[in-house]
């Protein structure tokens, strides 16, 4: 007898709940499914040997297309320079480093002129995934050399030393003139 | 250029042939449609350049490769 009392309460209970949240329940619901974001593509796991691969594919692209003295500076130096607007007398140029930002300079003085904060996500593959470093400087060169404005458009733009150590970029400048310098004296002996 | 990957052949063939174009006009459509940069490398007098093309019919008809990449956007 209690256990039928028991039983019909719990029903009744169960009866009025649903009345009284039924419909606040099931919107709940309909807003999670609406709202539920789509799942993250997996992250790959970290595999040094295919990144040792895509750096040597990315490296052998970046000699085929930029020239031999800039292959050989990037090789030895770690970054390209390109001159600004297309033309060796524009007055300025720009130190290309793997994932790192773009920076402006004047090329007289060596004046640090802007740093671009740039990047190449690549929307169909994970947050995490990034170009090699010798596809990242690439895709600099080519933007810079295609489409200047376009790049530098789309570009952050930041006084120099927002992410980058100006004495670290100038010492760069040093080895660049003194390893130009030296090409030069090379060629002419 | 892929990351993790380098560089990915996607297709290859020769202009002059009407098939080939056909399958190198349907490849570049489709890297442009997923928002990809297209460059073609160029050499001129001694000089490396790069060229942004949106259009088949902007790539030079010798030209050696067209390189697809992600658009650039501020990092």
């Amino acid at each position: 007898m209690t256990a039928l009392a028991l039983a019909s309460t719990s029903i009744v209970l169960a009866v009025l709940a649903l009345i009284a949240f039924g419909p606040e329940v099931a919107a709940a619901v309909r807003r999670r499914l609406v709202r539920a974001p789509a799942p993250d593509p997996p992250v790959p796991a970290w595999d040094p040997g295919r990144e040792l691969r895509a750096e040597r594919r990315a490296r052998e692209l970046l000699a085929a297309v930029v020239s031999a003295e800039e292959l050989a500076m990037y090789d030895e130096l770690g970054f390209l320079s390109v001159a600004g607007d297309g033309r060796d007398d524009s007055g300025y140029a720009y130190l290309l480093y793997p994932h790192r930002p773009i920076v402006a300079f004047d090329a007289e003085t060596g004046e640090l002129l802007n740093e671009y904060c740039v990047g190449f996500p690549d929307r169909s593959e994970p947050a995490a995934a990034r170009l090699p470093d010798a596809d990242d400087v690439l895709a600099k060169w080519m933007s810079l050399h295609g489409s200047e404005r376009e790049l530098i458009g789309v570009a952050n733009m930041h006084v120099p030393g927002r992410q980058l150590d100006p004495d670290r970029v100038r010492r760069d400048l040093v080895r660049l003139r003194e390893w130009r310098a030296a090409r030069r004296a090379r060629a002419a002996a | 250029m892929k990351p993790g990957f380098g560089d990915v052949l996607l297709a290859e063939g020769d202009p002059e042939l009407s098939e080939d174009e056909e399958r190198l006009i349907e490849e570049f459509r489709r890297q442009l449609d997923l928002g990809m940069w297209a460059a073609v490398p160029t050499a001129g007098g001694g000089r490396r350049q790069a060229t942004l093309v949106r259009d088949f019919s902007e790539v030079p008809r010798d030209a050696e490769r067209v390189v697809f990449f992600p658009p650039a956007s501020g990092g």
